[in-house]
């Protein structure tokens, strides 16, 4: 999985940052890290950014990965860190910022908007696969998801906007009902687009406050040799 | 009869069927919906009233429609995916019930990107294909789409849109299908200009025996400018204006008039082609052309049954 994200302007960071003149930055090595959104060169370039325009000073940091607890440890380094600041800048998706939130009595910021969740298509290329609706209908449409491919997020074919295989909402996006089409075409199964789908069940998405889930987590291991 | 709508009721008498579009304003005013009821009335079986057409706020078909029933005309409601969910959509068919209006149109919805709000966000909680099956649902097993009883009748007469110029061309056929078989008794197509190709899909239509099944009236547009013979070519998603068409106008010493003969053309040869039942004539902006278009067409005056 990759949370794909994307720096917020500079502006609308020091609109957040309000007062605050000590600024710690942290990022994440792992998604934000392959976006080039939130690894070391980028919080770098940020905190020099800031100071060069509005803050006293900012300083950074990288977490390994920003959406997991971090090791005692680590946790007391990055405590450290933040030491003198008034505010934390977290350069990682909204998992990583919820996180280091969650750790720390400051204000803590993000500097990137979370755009989807996605898949690296080539190198440097990242497209949306999911919309986390909670009920997955890839194996009826030959893998390729009407929610997310479609701008309608239509579930029985394509609109009157689809031309050349591009969607009328832009030139450079393909219709996701061509490509659907395409590879059940492929498959042998474009016969089986010509069901009606009944109504989807929105219930499972996001409409009922936060989703969660309680897995069988394991007992801690006991020391060897007892 | 299904609903009883004027609409209905000229179609299975097997009288060539003429829908028009009334744009509704960007005010509360009824004054300008009746004034258009009062200058068209007379040249179709039923108007449409779009609604929030290409994503801009206006005054709503339901409204609208209604100050057309007030007036004794039939009226086609027109109901969008894009701006409501299953709760509003089936509360709005009750609506339209209540108030007399006896057609209702299912559509998508163009994307809220082209309109005066790109900003909003797109409901889709269902698609056409389901409302439309929802409207039957309603009407002819008395159900909501949860399954609980509707208490009364929904008499309505259930319209679907098709566009044969978009892609995949070859999916348009069995897409048609799906709103056939979910319960939809008319279809309006998008503007025919390209003849040929509506031709050929009309074909693919018949082969597939669904102009028995559904009502097929092809969509006009007249072309006031050659200015807006061009913005449908480049900007209109789906809608193809033949280059001849552009060139014709061009050279017209009067444009209104070329325009005019033009569309009198596409009307004489859609009339001839098997399983076409009327034509749905969209003079966006341009509502009072269409009683001339209708008389010179020899299409009036209109069926009174």
């Amino acid at each position: 999985m990759k949370s794909i994200t994307q720096r917020k302007g500079i502006e609308e960071i020091e609109a957040m940052l309000g007062s605050a003149r000590r600024v710690a930055i942290a990022g994440c090595g792992t998604c934000p890290f392959m976006a080039g959104t939130g690894g070391p060169k980028e919080v770098v370039e940020l905190a020099r950014t800031l100071e060069e325009r509005s803050v006293e000073r900012a300083w950074s940091t990288v977490l390994p990965v920003a959406c997991e607890p971090l090791a005692p440890e680590a946790q007391k380094e990055f405590s450290s860190l933040l030491e003198g600041a008034e505010a934390v800048l977290v350069a990682a998706c909204s998992l990583g910022v919820r996180m280091v939130a969650d750790q720390v009595v400051l204000p803590v910021l993000p500097a990137l908007n979370t755009l989807f969740i996605g898949r690296e298509a080539e190198p440097g290329f990242f497209v949306e696969e999911c919309a986390q609706c909670g009920d997955c209908v890839l194996g009826e449409y030959g893998g390729i998801c009407p929610i997310v491919h479609c701008a309608k997020g239509l579930f029985n074919g394509p609109c009157g906007g689809s031309v050349g295989g591009k969607c009328e909402v832009d030139p450079n996006l393909p219709c996701g009902w061509q490509l659907i089409y395409d590879r059940m075409k492929a498959l042998g199964r474009a016969e089986e687009l010509a069901r009606i789908r009944p109504y989807k069940d929105w219930s499972k998405s996001l409409s009922g406050g936060a989703r969660r889930m309680r897995v069988p987590v394991p007992p801690p291991k006991e020391p060897e040799g007892k | 009869m299904k609903s009883g709508s004027n609409l209905e009721k000229v179609l299975e008498a097997g009288h060539f069927a003429v829908t028009a579009e009334i744009g509704p304003p960007k005010s509360g005013s009824a004054r300008v919906i009746e004034a258009h009821g009062e200058e068209i009335g007379h040249a179709a079986d039923a108007f449409n009233v779009t609604d929030h057409q290409t994503g801009v706020v206006r005054l709503c078909s339901l409204a609208a429609c209604a100050i057309l029933r007030r007036m004794g005309l039939d009226a086609v409601m027109q109901m969008l995916c894009r701006d409501a969910n299953r709760i509003r959509l089936q509360g709005d068919i009750l609506g339209a019930v209540a108030l007399d209006i006896k057609n209702v149109l299912c559509l998508s919805g163009d994307h809220v990107k082209f309109g005066n709000h790109p900003e909003a966000k797109g409901v889709f909680d269902i698609d056409s294909v389901q409302l439309v099956r929802a409207v039957k649902d309603m009407r002819d097993e008395r159900k909501f789409i949860c399954g609980e009883e509707v208490a009364g009748e929904v008499p309505l007469f259930i319209g679907a849109v098709e566009n044969p110029y978009a892609d995949p061309f070859e999916f348009r056929t069995a897409r048609l299908a799906k709103k056939v078989e979910a319960g939809a008794d008319f279809i309006q197509t998008q503007a025919v200009y390209d003849v040929p190709k509506f031709r050929r899909w009309m074909e693919e239509v018949c082969e597939a025996g669904l102009d028995r099944k559904v009502h097929i009236l092809a969509g006009i547009i007249p072309v006031k400018s050659v200015g807006m013979a061009r913005y449908m070519k480049k900007y209109v998603s789906g809608v193809e204006v033949p280059d001849e068409m552009i060139t014709r106008l061009e050279g017209a010493k009067d444009v209104k008039e070329e325009g005019i003969r033009m569309i009198l053309e596409i009307i004489e040869q859609v009339m001839d082609i098997p399983g076409v039942h009327g034509i749905h004539v969209q003079a966006v902006g341009w509502e009072e052309i269409v009683p001339e278009i209708m008389e010179r067409a020899g299409l009036l005056p209109r069926p009174v049954i």
